[in-house]
């Protein structure tokens, strides 16, 4: 037969096996996650409420929406917009630089080159990710319960918010730095802060600033909703307006919030291109 | 001539710089001044916040039934979004790239891309409210624009950095379009993709608790209710449940995270 002749006793491919990209059990484990994921849609789609009769609706009552929202009521920007928009930026300002105060010591803290115990590290490390799992929104809503509504919860809320993400992501910045830089400069006998403000800030600043720029960004647009549950800035007026059926105000009021979150992430890529 | 070298100061900020400084910092004052921020306030809010910290605790599982219901929901608002978002931005993504498509098709997508990324999912939340009522509906609806918005851009971007010599390699063998994308382009932004998607199925999960503020279902509703009728020990126990799911989702992101490495 023609296959015994071409059979010898150690072929190519015997000696090299086939090469594969994944092991089994890697694509065993890959199967296993699709199957999952697969398994809980499934299950999800089936359990859900929906009301399908509301779903069927739904491009009517869009259709509607807009033809109430339009046109825009303009008027509305002059008396009440513009101050709480403005009131909005301050917030997201203040409690950026607000979460600063509180996100460097911790950020520090949090760095294993820079605070060599565990036990510290690991408080750091709580209350960063404490602060990072509480959505802003909860934060708005506990500040507003303890001061009352107004921007001074909003600030706060944001701020809170904030801490987690600026200190976690500060003091990973910190743990990259060139460590021989650092050792340099304590063989001079430097203290901790001069070892601080000279091995380190030159090498973490591009990337704080850059992070700060960041959640800066991100606050204009969470502020913009804290409103919601109280806590100040254009969201007031959103609430005001949807609760009284003012559908253009609320257009005008969604209006202004994209052109403003626009102009920010505008201003935002122009300032990182500078500083880097 | 000779150069006078300021000794003390070798890197001397630029007068515009101090200016942006300066401006900055007036700002800050500016803000600081016009926000009605007393320290009497504060220091009255630091009472009352005694008083709810006071009151927050013992957590009360008691409607411990409503709260599961509740939870489950938010899961399954998380899942349906993040599967159907993550589907849809794998096919917008790609008419996205603009080394893959023709400026009339990704300007277009990208538009619609910055559109779904621009607004907070709450205040598309609102909108999907109106549209398809109170519940789970508008919650899916909202959260599968939001991963849209994130997922989508990241991918464009992956796809933007690609080696295009496999492309081109895989294009002489006389492929067709289909199979450029599934053979060339798929394989070098698959890992990234996977990366993005489970970042975003977190991030949908701690949103689907906080949506139901505005009616689009899940624990937000629950949590926003109980605040009003400050009802602060299930406030507080529906705060653990959401920081218990948030918990096991990055932790079953971190598994999936590492099979996928």
């Amino acid at each position: 037969m023609k296959a015994d002749t071409l059979k010898t006793p150690m072929s190519n491919s015997e000696l090299t096996p086939k090469w594969e990209r994944f092991t089994l059990g890697e694509r065993t484990a890959r199967y296993m996650v699709y199957l999952v994921i697969i398994m809980s849609f499934l299950a999800s789609l089936r359990t859900v409420e929906i009301i399908p009769e509301f779903l069927l609706d739904a491009p009517e009552q869009m259709a509607d929406l807009f033809s109430r929202m339009w046109p825009m009521d303009f008027a509305s920007y002059p008396t009440t917009i513009h101050g709480a928009m403005l009131d909005t930026l301050h917030i997201a300002t203040l409690g950026t630089l607000l979460s600063l105060i509180l996100a460097i010591p911790l950020a520090l803290m949090n760095a294993r080159n820079i605070v060599k115990s565990p036990w510290l590290n690991w408080i750091a490390k709580f209350f960063l990710v404490a602060s990072r799992s509480v959505n802003s929104l909860v934060w708005a809503l506990l500040f507003v319960a303890v001061f009352g509504p107004g921007v001074l919860a909003g600030v706060l809320a944001v701020a809170l918010r904030s801490v987690g993400f600026v200190g976690k992501l500060f003091s990973e910045a910190l743990e990259e730095v060139n460590m021989g830089s650092v050792e340099a400069i304590r063989a001079t006998g430097a203290s901790f802060t001069s070892v601080l403000i000279k091995a380190y800030w030159p090498q973490a600043k591009p990337a704080f600033f850059s992070i700060l720029l960041f959640r800066w960004d991100i606050n204009v647009r969470e502020s913009a909703v804290l409103g919601l549950v109280g806590a100040g800035g254009i969201g007031v007026v959103l609430n005001n307006a949807m609760n009284l059926f003012q559908w253009p105000k609320v257009a005008m009021v969604l209006t202004t919030i994209f052109i403003v979150v626009l102009l920010i992430e505008y201003i935002v890529v122009q300032v990182r291109k500078r500083l880097m | 001539m000779a150069t006078v070298v300021d000794r003390k100061h070798p890197f001397k900020t630029s007068l515009s710089s101090k200016f942006l400084w300066l401006g900055l910092f007036a700002y800050l004052a500016y803000a600081f001044s016009t926000l009605d921020i007393g320290w009497n306030r504060f220091v009255l809010g630091l009472d009352q916040g005694a008083r709810l910290v006071d009151r927050l605790f013992p957590p009360n599982f008691a409607r411990w039934e409503l709260l599961l219901s509740d939870l489950i929901e938010s899961l399954q608002i998380a899942i349906i979004a993040s599967v159907l978002g993550i589907v849809i931005s794998l096919f917008v993504g790609l008419m996205a790239a603009r080394n893959l498509m023709p400026n009339a098709i990704s300007i277009p997508v990208r538009v619609f891309i910055a559109l779904c990324r621009t607004f907070h999912p709450v205040i598309i939340a609102i909108l999907f409210v109106k549209a398809v009522g109170f519940g789970a509906m508008a919650g899916i609806l909202t959260l599968t624009v939001a991963s849209i918005g994130f997922v989508a851009k990241l991918f464009a971007e992956a796809i933007e950095e690609i080696s295009f010599k496999q492309v081109e390699a895989i294009r002489a063998t006389g492929a067709g379009f289909i199979s450029t994308i599934v053979f060339a382009v798929i394989p070098q932004v698959f890992s990234r993709f996977i990366g993005f998607s489970i970042y975003q199925l977190d991030s949908n999960l701690r949103n689907s608790t906080m949506i139901g503020i505005v009616g689009a279902g899940g624990l937000g509703g629950t949590l926003f209710s109980a605040f009003q009728r400050f009802d602060y020990d299930f406030v507080t126990a529906i705060l653990m449940a959401i920081i218990a799911l948030i918990l096991v989702g990055e932790a079953l992101s971190n598994l999936v995270r590492r099979i996928f490495q």
